[in-house]
């Protein structure tokens, strides 16, 4: 049977930590742009504008179908050389973290932008037209009625999202950016204690996530949608 | 930008000199069907049973039909796949450990993915199940005991043909996640579709070709599921209930 042994956690902690403010940091910046691109699609989407809704469509459905994986390979392997040879930076810049960032806002718009549409679904139509006949415009409309309905509306689904999205920061394991997976490995892997490391990563996951989810839970439940 | 764009990159022999580069192309496609197909077996079977658990009136059963839930989804499924891969073949007793480990190479990776895909997505599925069975009218559940059914003839020839039914639209976007989802799978080096778009960029250093297969391919897997799934969805849909006919 397998001997364990947990002594080399307690000193690996600060970089363990330091690994798990890339997650989150990917995690917020993702998330944050992920909602402003993903309501401007949304909008875009809805609208009667035949071309942007076709864009947005287009945009959703491709990012909707393919791997993160894939995605985080085309920024990773794809895109530092590209963003180099358009700021003019030096070949040897470590533009890892920003590519992931870039990766996962683009890809998670496409999820979010979904969520919100159906959001903006999701309040009666009665209500625009209202507003048309208050003498507002489309923009007033969005941003003072419409939307702030909506958005109470999804806020949990946002937040699940925002776990998914957090579990997914795991894979750019895949750039051998130190996130706090990532530094979990390489500790497992220097001190020949990948078993130990392994269980004490998937242990944090799931504290961390399942917390969130159940906070998300009781949330969703005081703030139900009337 | 000076890229040398060459789509003949695929025609050329491989560097092993065993098959040209589409061929490692189909092979990696062929993986990611065959791991994606069983796996979703694995998962349909678990999934359905977990569900139908969480929904029984027994606090023990539905309890760890809960658990098992929560538990494969808050884990990152990358660190599912590692604890499955590296974790557990040496936590098994030492000579079926051992066993495994002698075996192909291959197998254990396939293996390791299949076990964890289809756990993962299980849960996924459990959920789906749970809340078709919990869509159903109570009723329903009590006009089958009313007659003089038991709990599980109630569940085997009322509830579960109404609740498996409703429960196929949903699904589809869970089959479809297993297929995107085992290209996590290449961490572990089993050679699927996207590996294979990797290491087609290691050995002839044409990343946008090999990158724009790998993705059109992944396209092309997505428009036929959606397919096949819609057909499925058309013969199975019940009349009378939201989207039937």
């Amino acid at each position: 049977m397998y001997e364990f042994d947990w002594s080399s956690i307690p000193g690996a902690l600060p970089f363990l930590w330091d690994g798990m403010r890339v997650s989150l940091q990917i995690t917020l910046i993702a998330m944050l742009f992920g909602i402003v691109w993903g309501t401007l699609l949304a909008m875009m989407r809805l609208s009667p504008v035949r071309s942007l809704s076709l864009f947005a469509a287009g945009y959703v459905n491709l990012f909707r179908a393919i791997p993160v994986v894939m995605v985080l390979l085309w920024f990773f392997l794809i895109m530092p050389s590209f963003i180099q040879q358009l700021f003019g930076l030096s070949a040897g810049s470590d533009l890892r973290l920003a590519s992931a960032m870039a990766g996962f806002a683009l890809f998670e718009s496409a999820y979010y932008s979904e969520i919100i549409r159906a959001g903006i679904q999701s309040v009666p139509k009665g209500q625009l037209s209202a507003c048309y006949a208050l003498g507002m415009n489309y923009r007033q409309a969005m941003q003072l009625v419409i939307l702030p309905q909506a958005f109470r509306n999804m806020v949990p689904l946002l937040l699940t999202q925002a776990v998914i999205l957090f579990q997914d920061t795991s894979l750019v394991y895949v750039s051998a950016l130190a996130d706090f997976f990532g530094a979990a490995y390489k500790v497992g892997d220097r001190d020949g204690r990948l078993i130990e490391l392994l269980l004490f990563a998937g242990l944090v996951y799931f504290v961390i996530c399942f917390t969130a989810s159940t906070l998300v839970k009781q949330l969703q439940k005081k703030y139900r949608p009337a | 930008m000076s890229y040398q764009w060459n789509w003949d990159v695929f025609l050329q022999p491989t560097a092993a000199g065993d098959d040209i580069y589409l061929g490692w192309m189909f092979s990696g496609l062929k993986m990611t069907i065959g791991l994606s197909l069983t796996a979703w077996v694995v998962a349909l079977l678990l999934g359905a049973l977990v569900g139908v658990l969480r929904t029984v009136p027994n606090r023990a059963l539905a309890g760890i039909a809960s658990g098992y839930v929560e538990l494969f989804r808050n884990v990152p499924l990358l660190v599912q796949l590692f604890i499955w891969y590296f974790v557990l073949p040496e936590l098994l007793p030492q000579s079926l450990g051992d066993a495994y480990k002698q075996s192909n190479p291959i197998l254990q990776q396939f293996l390791a993915s299949m076990v964890c895909l289809g756990l993962f997505t299980s849960a996924r599925v459990a959920e789906q199940v749970r809340t078709g069975i919990n869509s159903l009218p109570q009723g329903q559940k009590n006009a089958g005991l009313a007659l003089g059914f038991t709990l599980a003839q109630t569940y085997r020839y009322v509830m579960l043909p109404m609740a498996f039914r409703l429960v196929v639209p949903p699904l589809t976007s869970e089959f479809l996640n297993i297929f995107k989802n085992s290209a996590i799978c290449s961490t572990i080096g089993l050679l699927e579709l996207a590996a294979q778009g990797r290491q087609l960029v290691d050995y002839t250093a044409q990343p946008y070709e090999s990158f724009v297969a790998v993705t059109l391919a992944y396209l092309l897997l997505n428009v036929l599921v959606m397919g096949a799934m819609k057909k499925v969805e058309d013969r199975i849909r019940v009349p009378g209930y939201l989207g039937g006919k």
